[in-house]
């Protein structure tokens, strides 16, 4: 790679998931993370009780992600064939799971109001 | 706590107001770049024969960096083919349409597209006639019309045989790299004898040959049918591959993978009707049967290169190459010319990586001729390979001249390893890099 510049970053993604799918993808996790870090201000707090949900989500999120990764690269777990493999495995499994966790926090959040929640 | 007691406080925040916060985010993020000096102002006339990787990414950049130039690239291919996709294709991967888009779809505003053949270029008039009879002036040529794949060189083989009767010949193009999965595809079922050639001249992307060879090793193990299949490797001289590192390497792996190669084996011709092979050795010919046969042609510089004087005397005469520095790509008998991609006179780079090398160094070149200066920047050869050993797994193989390993990420990613990182920078970031690179941004 001579110049990697965000611009090709950018045509990456688009190659590997197709560009209505890329796109779907960034505006889905833009208004995820959007949403999250609305409710966050909005109730001033963290409610724990939906972050418990939120963990138990991120074991899910990692393995959907992995799989979403290996379906589109027609690629298999025993494809793994070195340290930077397992270590871009892992990265795709926490962005996963992250996102799984963000996404599930935002959702109860959004739901639920937080005069309705105990825990909070 | 009431956490609603601060009207002041929450009414910019409210979801409007965090749409608005992420979008101009995201602007900033996506506008921001390297800032580029600004364009050098000329008259000067610029030609470049062909509107291939090279010709279009220079091409894009030029334009980029000059001001009132006039640029006019002369190619009547209007399908553009993403040839590093062909070994995707052939291998039931990826549909033919995988590796076209139209040759005008990648070309800036600002140059001219002549759709047709260049038949002639006289370096010492500094003119380029097309078929039709037209004759431009240039102050500047590039020639970048890439190479001619030469079947009719294999006696008994025509291109409509491919795809049928267990024939491949994957590089002709996409319908045929289709036809070549057809035929792969037939053997992948039944088994039999694979035998996969390479030509005895230079050739596009030397580690196609082993990538088709070792996918379709792959597809016969994911079949459960690699017990009823014998795959041979017929090398053009003595070693899998140019860099001797990764020709061991390769050994390596055809031992492991239970296909044998033979030495000094150049595809000299078929028949089709018995499938039987015949290949010019050093001691005579030798007679292989087949039940699949992978074809790659020899390989030449076009007609209009050989005609107008611009190739080697003395070096590759039965090939044509332009005679050219290897650092520099400048005709070494006219200095008005360079070569580019395929057609270049140097031992090594008949990739679209070294292309992606290339064309900042003939831009430079270009540059410093109109502006008067010296130009710095030099091609050392760079190749990649990102040479595929099965599905979900490649090396990413990178050299210069001198046989080097140079690797882009020492210690992260090795080249001699087989890695899926090195695969998903074949399947899935190799072809966005080469459209960034048409586009002149990579």
């Amino acid at each position: 790679m001579k110049d990697m510049t965000f611009q090709t970053l950018l045509a990456v993604f688009e190659e590997i998931f197709g560009r209505g799918l890329f796109w779907t993808m960034v505006i889905a996790a833009v208004l995820v993370t959007v949403g999250y870090v609305y409710v966050l201000i909005r109730d001033r707090s963290v409610s724990w009780h939906k972050f418990l949900w939120a963990q138990l989500s991120m074991p899910l999120g990692a393995i959907a992600a992995v799989w979403f990764v290996m379906a589109m690269t027609h690629s298999a777990l025993s494809d793994i064939g070195g340290a930077i493999d397992v270590i871009v495995l892992l990265g795709v499994a926490a962005m996963g799971a992250v996102g799984m966790a963000i996404l599930v926090y935002t959702v109860q959040s959004l739901i639920k109001k937080p005069q309705s929640d105990p825990a909070s | 706590m009431n956490t609603r007691s601060s009207p002041t406080l929450d009414r910019p925040l409210d979801r409007r107001g965090f749409l608005g916060l992420a979008i101009g985010a995201t602007a900033l993020a996506a506008s921001s770049g390297t800032v580029q000096a600004a364009p050098l102002k000329t008259a000067a006339k610029i030609v470049i024969i062909g509107a291939g990787a090279g010709g279009t990414a220079l091409a894009n950049r030029l334009v980029t960096r000059l001001d009132g130039a006039q640029i006019t690239l002369i190619d009547p291919r209007q399908e553009h083919l993403y040839q590093p996709g062909l070994t995707l294709v052939a291998a039931g991967l990826k549909p033919a349409g995988y590796v076209t888009s139209k040759t005008t779809d990648w070309l800036p505003k600002g140059v001219t597209l002549i759709a047709q053949k260049a038949v002639a270029i006289d370096p010492v008039a500094k003119t380029v006639s097309t078929e039709s009879g037209d004759t431009l002036g240039y102050d500047f040529l590039v020639v970048a019309p890439g190479l001619v794949l030469d079947h009719d060189a294999i006696e008994g083989f025509s291109l409509d045989m491919v795809g049928e009767n267990g024939i491949g010949a994957l590089y002709a193009g996409p319908q045929y790299a289709s036809a070549t999965w057809k035929a792969a595809s037939k053997f992948i079922e039944e088994g039999g004898h694979g035998v996969f050639t390479r030509p005895g001249t230079e050739m596009k992307c030397a580690g196609a040959p082993l990538k088709h060879t070792f996918l379709i090793d792959d597809r016969l193990r994911r079949a459960g049918s690699r017990d009823k299949a014998e795959i041979t490797y017929a090398a053009h001289d003595g070693a899998l591959f140019g860099v001797p590192i990764v020709s061991e390497k390769v050994r390596m792996l055809f031992g492991d993978r239970t296909i044998a190669p033979v030495y000094n084996h150049v595809l000299k011709s078929i028949d089709p009707g018995s499938k039987r092979a015949t290949f010019t050795t050093p001691e005579g010919t030798d007679e292989i049967d087949y039940d699949y046969l992978h074809v790659i042609p020899p390989q030449r510089a076009p007609e209009v290169i050989r005609q107008s004087g611009l190739s080697w005397a003395d070096k590759w005469t039965d090939q044509g190459w332009v005679e050219c520095d290897m650092a520099t790509l400048q005709h070494l008998r006219y200095p008005d010319i360079w070569a580019l991609g395929d057609v270049a006179g140097v031992p090594k780079g008949k990739t679209a990586a070294s292309v992606k090398w290339q064309v900042p160094v003939i831009e430079d070149q270009i540059l410093s001729a109109i502006a008067g200066t010296e130009p710095t920047e030099t091609y050392n050869g760079y190749t990649s390979c990102p040479m595929i050993t099965k599905i979900g797994r490649a090396m990413l193989v990178e050299f210069d001249y001198n046989n080097n390993l140079t690797p882009s990420f020492p210690g992260i990613i090795p080249p001699l390893e087989e890695l899926w990182i090195s695969w998903l920078m074949k399947e899935v970031a190799l072809k966005a890099t080469y459209n960034a690179m048409l586009r002149g941004k990579a």
